[in-house]
Protein backbone atom coordinates (compact mmCIF):
# COMPACT_ATOMS: atom_id res chain seq x y z
CA UNK A 1 0.00 0.00 0.00
CA UNK A 2 2.98 2.39 0.85
CA UNK A 3 4.43 1.08 -2.56
CA UNK A 4 1.24 2.21 -4.32
CA UNK A 5 0.99 5.68 -2.55
CA UNK A 6 4.80 6.46 -3.68
CA UNK A 7 4.34 5.61 -7.35
CA UNK A 8 0.63 7.56 -7.25
CA UNK A 9 2.90 10.44 -5.62
CA UNK A 10 5.54 9.97 -8.30
CA UNK A 11 2.97 10.26 -11.27
CA UNK A 12 1.55 13.45 -10.05
CA UNK A 13 4.79 15.12 -10.27
CA UNK A 14 5.26 13.72 -13.53
CA UNK A 15 1.99 14.95 -15.14
CA UNK A 16 2.41 18.30 -13.43
CA UNK A 17 5.74 18.50 -14.72
CA UNK A 18 4.81 17.57 -18.11
CA UNK A 19 1.92 19.50 -18.10
CA UNK A 20 4.55 22.61 -16.96
CA UNK A 21 6.40 21.93 -19.53
CA UNK A 22 4.32 21.77 -22.34
CA UNK A 23 2.75 25.07 -21.04
CA UNK A 24 5.95 26.83 -21.09
CA UNK A 25 7.22 25.52 -24.48
CA UNK A 26 3.95 26.82 -26.23
CA UNK A 27 4.32 30.37 -24.37
CA UNK A 28 7.76 30.83 -25.18
CA UNK A 29 6.74 29.48 -29.00
CA UNK A 30 4.23 31.91 -28.77
CA UNK A 31 6.49 34.44 -27.94
CA UNK A 32 8.81 34.11 -30.62
CA UNK A 33 12.81 33.93 -30.13
CA UNK A 34 13.86 36.50 -27.73
CA UNK A 35 16.66 37.36 -29.62
CA UNK A 36 15.55 38.68 -32.54
CA UNK A 37 12.48 40.51 -30.18
CA UNK A 38 14.73 41.83 -28.31
CA UNK A 39 17.11 43.12 -31.10
CA UNK A 40 13.75 44.87 -32.72
CA UNK A 41 11.81 45.95 -30.15
CA UNK A 42 13.81 46.52 -26.59
CA UNK A 43 14.25 44.66 -23.53
CA UNK A 44 11.30 45.58 -21.98
CA UNK A 45 9.10 44.17 -24.92
CA UNK A 46 9.98 40.65 -24.11
CA UNK A 47 8.98 41.27 -20.45
CA UNK A 48 5.73 42.40 -21.21
CA UNK A 49 4.95 39.33 -23.62
CA UNK A 50 6.44 37.19 -21.63
CA UNK A 51 4.23 38.38 -18.46
CA UNK A 52 1.28 38.92 -20.86
CA UNK A 53 1.16 35.56 -21.99
CA UNK A 54 -1.26 33.48 -20.34
CA UNK A 55 0.55 30.13 -20.56
CA UNK A 56 3.08 30.76 -19.29
CA UNK A 57 1.14 31.85 -16.10
CA UNK A 58 -0.48 28.25 -16.26
CA UNK A 59 2.62 26.41 -16.96
CA UNK A 60 4.88 28.63 -13.83
CA UNK A 61 1.94 27.04 -11.69
CA UNK A 62 2.44 23.76 -13.52
CA UNK A 63 5.56 23.73 -12.15
CA UNK A 64 5.13 24.88 -8.97
CA UNK A 65 2.60 22.01 -8.50
CA UNK A 66 5.07 19.94 -9.61
CA UNK A 67 8.01 20.92 -7.23
CA UNK A 68 5.64 20.74 -4.41
CA UNK A 69 4.25 17.43 -5.17
CA UNK A 70 8.02 16.27 -5.29
CA UNK A 71 8.46 17.55 -2.09
CA UNK A 72 5.35 15.33 -0.69
CA UNK A 73 6.47 12.36 -2.45
CA UNK A 74 9.84 12.66 -1.45
CA UNK A 75 8.57 12.35 2.06
CA UNK A 76 6.03 9.42 1.88
CA UNK A 77 9.12 7.61 -0.10
CA UNK A 78 12.63 6.39 -0.73
CA UNK A 79 15.40 9.48 -2.37
CA UNK A 80 16.22 6.89 -4.29
CA UNK A 81 13.14 5.66 -5.64
CA UNK A 82 11.25 8.85 -6.07
CA UNK A 83 13.92 11.39 -7.91
CA UNK A 84 15.45 9.22 -10.11
CA UNK A 85 11.55 8.03 -11.27
CA UNK A 86 10.05 11.44 -11.30
CA UNK A 87 12.70 13.12 -13.51
CA UNK A 88 13.34 9.78 -16.33
CA UNK A 89 9.30 9.33 -16.64
CA UNK A 90 9.19 13.16 -16.79
CA UNK A 91 11.35 12.67 -20.05
CA UNK A 92 9.59 10.17 -21.69
CA UNK A 93 6.37 11.35 -21.15
CA UNK A 94 7.75 15.07 -22.41
CA UNK A 95 8.63 13.69 -25.77
CA UNK A 96 4.84 12.46 -25.94
CA UNK A 97 3.51 15.21 -24.93
CA UNK A 98 5.80 17.37 -27.44
CA UNK A 99 4.45 15.19 -29.94
CA UNK A 100 1.06 15.63 -29.44
CA UNK A 101 0.23 19.08 -28.21
CA UNK A 102 3.38 20.76 -29.46
CA UNK A 103 3.75 19.40 -32.79
CA UNK A 104 7.29 18.74 -32.48
CA UNK A 105 8.88 16.12 -35.00
CA UNK A 106 9.74 13.29 -32.37
CA UNK A 107 11.66 10.99 -34.84
CA UNK A 108 13.74 8.13 -34.02
CA UNK A 109 16.73 9.80 -33.58
CA UNK A 110 14.76 11.48 -30.54
CA UNK A 111 12.54 8.57 -29.33
CA UNK A 112 16.23 6.86 -28.36
CA UNK A 113 17.49 9.89 -26.78
CA UNK A 114 14.67 9.99 -24.66
CA UNK A 115 15.03 6.62 -23.69
CA UNK A 116 18.88 6.91 -23.25
CA UNK A 117 18.96 9.76 -20.95
CA UNK A 118 15.65 8.24 -19.10
CA UNK A 119 18.22 5.48 -18.17
CA UNK A 120 20.84 7.48 -17.47
CA UNK A 121 19.28 9.75 -15.16
CA UNK A 122 18.28 6.18 -13.00
CA UNK A 123 21.84 4.82 -13.41
CA UNK A 124 23.61 8.16 -12.01
CA UNK A 125 21.07 7.93 -9.13
CA UNK A 126 21.29 5.31 -8.21
CA UNK B 1 22.43 27.10 -34.64
CA UNK B 2 24.66 30.03 -33.35
CA UNK B 3 27.39 30.68 -30.90
CA UNK B 4 25.16 32.72 -28.62
CA UNK B 5 22.23 29.81 -29.27
CA UNK B 6 24.97 27.27 -27.77
CA UNK B 7 25.85 29.69 -25.14
CA UNK B 8 22.46 29.69 -24.07
CA UNK B 9 22.01 26.11 -23.98
CA UNK B 10 25.47 26.11 -21.72
CA UNK B 11 23.59 28.35 -19.45
CA UNK B 12 20.48 25.96 -18.83
CA UNK B 13 23.32 22.94 -18.31
CA UNK B 14 25.38 24.93 -15.85
CA UNK B 15 22.94 26.91 -14.15
CA UNK B 16 20.30 23.90 -13.30
CA UNK B 17 23.23 21.43 -12.04
CA UNK B 18 25.07 24.49 -9.98
CA UNK B 19 21.68 25.32 -8.61
CA UNK B 20 20.35 22.26 -7.50
CA UNK B 21 23.63 21.19 -5.47
CA UNK B 22 23.78 24.24 -3.85
CA UNK B 23 20.64 24.17 -2.98
CA UNK B 24 20.96 20.82 -1.94
CA UNK B 25 24.49 21.62 0.14
CA UNK B 26 22.37 24.28 1.76
CA UNK B 27 19.58 22.02 2.70
CA UNK B 28 20.84 19.80 4.68
CA UNK B 29 22.76 22.13 6.44
CA UNK B 30 19.12 23.72 7.80
CA UNK B 31 17.63 20.49 8.60
CA UNK B 32 14.11 19.30 7.64
CA UNK B 33 11.56 21.30 7.12
CA UNK B 34 8.01 20.10 8.09
CA UNK B 35 4.84 20.68 7.48
CA UNK B 36 3.84 22.00 10.82
CA UNK B 37 6.94 24.08 10.90
CA UNK B 38 6.58 26.31 7.72
CA UNK B 39 8.81 28.99 9.25
CA UNK B 40 12.20 26.42 8.72
CA UNK B 41 11.41 27.57 5.18
CA UNK B 42 12.25 31.46 5.72
CA UNK B 43 15.25 30.34 8.10
CA UNK B 44 16.47 27.91 4.88
CA UNK B 45 16.81 31.03 2.70
CA UNK B 46 18.52 32.76 4.46
CA UNK B 47 21.50 30.21 4.19
CA UNK B 48 23.66 31.59 1.70
CA UNK B 49 23.65 28.70 -0.12
CA UNK B 50 20.30 28.17 0.01
CA UNK B 51 19.97 31.87 -1.58
CA UNK B 52 22.65 31.35 -3.85
CA UNK B 53 21.04 28.30 -5.04
CA UNK B 54 17.74 29.67 -5.80
CA UNK B 55 19.38 32.91 -7.62
CA UNK B 56 21.34 30.04 -9.85
CA UNK B 57 17.90 28.41 -10.75
CA UNK B 58 16.54 31.90 -11.70
CA UNK B 59 19.51 32.36 -14.20
CA UNK B 60 18.44 28.40 -14.94
CA UNK B 61 14.34 29.57 -15.90
CA UNK B 62 15.76 32.16 -17.51
CA UNK B 63 18.01 30.82 -19.79
CA UNK B 64 15.70 27.50 -20.27
CA UNK B 65 12.79 30.39 -21.06
CA UNK B 66 14.74 31.88 -23.78
CA UNK B 67 16.09 28.14 -24.77
CA UNK B 68 12.16 27.48 -25.49
CA UNK B 69 11.81 30.56 -27.45
CA UNK B 70 14.03 29.22 -30.34
CA UNK B 71 14.39 25.28 -29.88
CA UNK B 72 11.87 22.60 -29.56
CA UNK B 73 11.08 21.14 -26.08
CA UNK B 74 11.82 17.39 -27.20
CA UNK B 75 15.87 19.56 -28.22
CA UNK B 76 16.18 21.76 -25.00
CA UNK B 77 15.41 18.73 -22.52
CA UNK B 78 18.32 16.73 -22.82
CA UNK B 79 20.61 19.72 -22.83
CA UNK B 80 19.37 20.06 -18.74
CA UNK B 81 20.45 16.44 -18.50
CA UNK B 82 23.70 17.13 -19.41
CA UNK B 83 23.71 18.50 -15.96
CA UNK B 84 23.67 15.14 -14.12
CA UNK B 85 26.54 14.19 -16.10
CA UNK B 86 28.60 17.93 -14.98
CA UNK B 87 27.65 16.90 -11.22
CA UNK B 88 29.21 13.52 -12.06
CA UNK B 89 32.57 15.02 -13.10
CA UNK B 90 32.55 17.44 -10.38
CA UNK B 91 32.34 14.88 -7.87
CA UNK B 92 34.90 12.95 -9.87
CA UNK B 93 37.58 15.21 -10.15
CA UNK B 94 37.36 18.22 -8.38
CA UNK B 95 35.77 16.79 -4.85
CA UNK B 96 37.36 13.11 -5.75
CA UNK B 97 34.80 11.18 -4.82
CA UNK B 98 34.40 7.77 -6.22
CA UNK B 99 31.83 7.26 -9.29
CA UNK B 100 30.72 3.33 -9.60
CA UNK B 101 30.81 2.26 -13.22
CA UNK B 102 27.48 2.24 -12.92
CA UNK B 103 27.24 5.57 -12.70
CA UNK B 104 29.98 5.81 -15.23
CA UNK B 105 27.09 4.10 -18.04
CA UNK B 106 24.42 6.47 -16.81
CA UNK B 107 26.72 9.50 -18.07
CA UNK B 108 27.16 7.75 -21.49
CA UNK B 109 24.06 7.11 -21.92
CA UNK B 110 22.89 10.40 -21.59
CA UNK B 111 25.76 11.94 -23.29
CA UNK B 112 24.63 9.66 -26.49
CA UNK B 113 21.35 10.68 -25.56
CA UNK B 114 22.42 14.30 -26.02
CA UNK B 115 24.41 14.16 -28.74
CA UNK B 116 21.65 12.00 -30.56
CA UNK B 117 19.52 15.26 -30.53
CA UNK B 118 21.94 17.77 -30.94
CA UNK B 119 22.99 16.38 -34.47
CA UNK B 120 19.26 17.05 -36.04
CA UNK B 121 17.61 20.46 -35.88
CA UNK B 122 16.34 22.39 -33.53
CA UNK B 123 13.03 23.26 -34.22
CA UNK B 124 10.88 21.05 -36.19
CA UNK B 125 7.53 22.32 -34.52
CA UNK B 126 5.78 24.95 -36.34
CA UNK B 127 3.72 26.90 -33.84
CA UNK B 128 5.15 30.34 -33.97
CA UNK B 129 1.51 31.70 -34.20
CA UNK B 130 -1.94 29.90 -33.81
CA UNK B 131 -3.41 31.33 -36.25
CA UNK B 132 -0.92 29.67 -38.69
CA UNK B 133 -2.73 26.16 -39.45
CA UNK B 134 -0.27 23.19 -38.97
CA UNK B 135 0.85 21.65 -42.28
CA UNK B 136 3.05 18.68 -42.32
CA UNK B 137 3.91 18.98 -45.84
CA UNK B 138 6.27 21.40 -45.06
CA UNK B 139 7.47 19.86 -41.83
CA UNK B 140 10.80 18.28 -43.65
CA UNK B 141 12.14 22.09 -44.94
CA UNK B 142 11.59 23.60 -41.67
CA UNK B 143 14.40 22.39 -39.46
CA UNK B 144 17.15 23.49 -42.16
CA UNK B 145 14.90 27.24 -42.84
CA UNK B 146 14.82 27.45 -38.90
CA UNK B 147 18.00 26.98 -37.86
CA UNK B 148 18.77 29.87 -40.09
CA UNK B 149 16.51 31.61 -38.52
CA UNK B 150 14.75 32.78 -41.43
CA UNK B 151 10.54 32.08 -41.55
CA UNK B 152 10.50 32.15 -37.33
CA UNK B 153 11.00 35.69 -37.02
CA UNK B 154 9.38 36.99 -39.89
CA UNK B 155 5.64 37.05 -38.32
CA UNK B 156 6.57 37.59 -35.09
CA UNK B 157 4.57 40.87 -34.32
CA UNK B 158 5.79 44.01 -32.62
CA UNK B 159 4.27 44.60 -29.10
CA UNK B 160 4.33 48.36 -27.83
CA UNK B 161 5.34 50.24 -29.97
CA UNK B 162 6.19 53.08 -27.65
CA UNK B 163 9.60 51.69 -26.30
CA UNK B 164 10.53 50.84 -30.01
CA UNK B 165 14.33 52.40 -30.48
Amino acid sequence: MKNAHTWGGILVVVFASVVGDVLLARAMKQVGDVHELWRRAGAWAVVSRILGNPNFFLGVTAMAAAFFSLLFALSWGEVSLVAPAAASLTFIGNAFAAKIFLHEKVDRRRWIAAVLVAAGVVLLAG
Amino acid sequence: MTFRKYLVLAGVTVFAAAGDSMLSHGMKQTGKISLHHLQGIILAVLNPWVAVGIVLLLAFFASYMNALSWADLTYVLPATSLGYVLLALVARFALHEQVSPLRWLGIALISGGVGFVARGPALTSKEYSESLPFDSGQGKLLGKNARNGAPAEEDVPVVSSGVRR
